[in-house]
């Protein structure tokens, strides 16, 4: 019973003692922001390496999951006759909640884990300790342009999933189940506000790109530096940030939509 | 304080009663290094005994637990960080592996710390960098990618790097080690050719007896977190420290035991039932 306690008692510890070194760490980088505003090239790298690289799978993904709300959707309504609202069930659904959150687990498996491996690396080769001994601090030089690249790339990635989304559901319900055109049109804009739903999707967005890439970014200068190591913190930034992206989803859920 | 001969009133590295501990395992226990001015001085010493280490703390990466470490009449470990990044300028360091910037081709790499910290005209900075690489002998080869170099070509570019910004001393973490010949030569010689034609002092972190030993106007024999022996490369193979000599003349078995410590060999063999311990 003890040693369960104590098990616990060191768990708990360690996962403090990381969360605090992390936020150190956030510190740190957010400091090194202001240089960054005189060599936007660094930044606008990142924003490459993160965002334009993982646009194929959005892209692709937001197609399908449009395809398939526009499906389930039409089979659910055309039950209550409803099915002319088609379009602002998969709108309302991509922009509100699958947009921001698939987008995020997508971004963290894509480039969440290649910023750890790459930042693991470099530290693992030492590069980052040879940046260190040039009088280069790695933290402002290597960390915080990809911070704020992954920050910047993350909100339009799940703008783009949604908007592919709902040309996925349009291609489904209006062109291979018959759903009337204009409804599915004029019913989505008179329902979908700008201020509720597309902004509180974009909220979430923002949220979540920049948790991934913190968790990217720490993890990956955090590492072990092995082999090992930086599979392990990969794997980490893989499950932490999906984990951090569905907890923060239900709580910004609840605090927008839960009428609290 | 050690009574090197060699050494001048003003050392350009003063290390005196340095300790470190990483976890319980003490690195060095009270040690005393001086690095003269414009030679080249070489640490020795057996794997893992923090050879690697000890240029990490005159490179203000690491805090002694004890001790001080001067570097040009400058406290390393009490700099605050923009004095220490100011004093880093000034030291060049070539890591073992070369540690160049992966997602950068040679030129980018030379280029760096000139674009990091100063505002020169990229014309300048393509001189001076095809200067660097031309003393390394790379030039033509500076299109190529930190990946496409072989070991010892990426050293050489991580040495034009290095002495990209004019340093006054460099310091050298086990240039010789997994070196074919011809380029164990090259590195040697350069090494030599630059430490002479650019006035650096210079500081070799190696095991290599003899390729360091060829070069080295001083050296300091570590083990076991002292320095155990210290003198010109003739003084040291002239010793009579059983240490030293076990070290210059790589012999499996003195005071550094073959044996890794275990119980008495015949008993071991002799109590070999089965169920016994193994």
């Amino acid at each position: 019973m003890i040693n369960r306690l104590q098990t616990l008692g060191r768990w708990g510890l360690i996962r403090f003692e990381r969360l605090g070194r992390g936020s150190m760490f956030l510190m740190q980088v957010l400091a090194g922001l202001p240089a960054l505003l005189l060599r936007p090239r660094l930044t606008l790298q990142q924003v490459y390496a993160t965002g334009v690289l993982s646009l194929v799978i959005i892209i692709v993904s937001g197609l399908f999951v449009g395809m398939v709300l526009g499906l389930q959707g039409y089979n659910t309504l055309v039950d209550f006759g409803a099915e002319e609202s088609l379009g602002v069930l998969v709108a309302l659904s991509l922009v509100r909640e699958l947009g921001p959150v698939i987008a995020a687990l997508l971004f963290a498996g894509r480039a969440g884990s290649a910023l750890t491996a790459e930042i693991g690396l470099m530290k693992a080769t030492e590069q980052l300790s040879a940046m260190e001994m040039m009088a280069v601090d790695p933290l402002a030089r290597v960390v915080a342009p990809r911070l704020l690249g992954g920050f910047i790339a993350m909100p339009l990635l799940a703008a783009m999933f949604s908007a592919v989304g709902v040309f996925g559901g349009y291609f489904v319900g209006v062109g291979l189940l018959g759903v009337d055109d204009g409804s599915f049109w004029s019913q989505m804009q008179a329902k979908v506000n700008l201020q509720e739903d597309i902004m509180n999707g974009v909220i979430k967005s923002v949220v979540f790109g920049f948790v991934v890439t913190w968790i990217a970014v720490f993890e990956g200068y955090d590492a072990v530096p092995t082999s090992e190591g930086i599979s392990r913190a990969t794997t980490r930034t893989v499950v932490n940030s999906s984990l951090a992206v569905l907890g923060l989803d239900f709580v910004m859920t609840a605090l927008m939509f839960g009428g609290f | 304080m050690p009574d090197t001969p060699i050494a001048e009133n003003n050392p350009l590295v003063q290390i005196r009663g340095l300790r470190f501990a990483r976890g319980e395992r003490m690195i060095f226990d009270g040690v005393d290094i001086d690095i003269p001015r414009g030679k080249i001085t070489a640490i020795m010493g057996p794997s893992g005994t923090g050879k690697t280490t000890l240029l990490r703390l005159i490179g203000g990466q690491l805090r002694p637990l004890a001790g001080s470490i001067v570097v040009d009449g400058q406290p390393v470990p009490q700099l605050k960080r923009a004095a220490l990044y100011q004093l880093r300028k000034r030291m060049g360091m070539l890591f073992q592996s070369g540690a160049l910037l992966t997602d950068l081709d040679v030129f980018d790499n030379v280029a760096f710390p000139l674009r990091e910290h100063t505002k020169l005209p990229e014309t300048l900075i393509r001189d001076l960098v095809l200067m660097k690489l031309q003393a390394v002998g790379l030039r033509g080869a500076r299109h190529l990618m930190a990946s496409e170099l072989s070991g010892g070509m990426a050293r050489r570019v991580a040495l034009a790097r290095a002495i990209a910004l004019d340093p006054m001393m460099i310091m050298y973490d086990e240039p010789f080690t997994g070196q074919d010949p011809i380029s164990l030569g090259t590195i040697v010689q350069l090494i030599h050719a630059l430490n002479e034609a650019l006035g650096l002092t210079s500081i070799i972190v190696s095991h290599d007896v003899h390729e360091t030993a060829a070069i080295a106007d001083y050296i300091y024999v570590l083990s076991g977190g002292k320095v155990i022996g210290h003198g010109t490369p003739e003084e040291l193979a002239r010793s009579d420290s059983p240490w030293v000599r076990q070290f210059m003349q790589g012999l499996a078995d003195g005071p550094v035991p073959f044996h890794y410590p275990a119980a008495d060999y015949a008993e071991e063999l002799l109590n070999n039932k089965p169920g016994a311990a193994p």
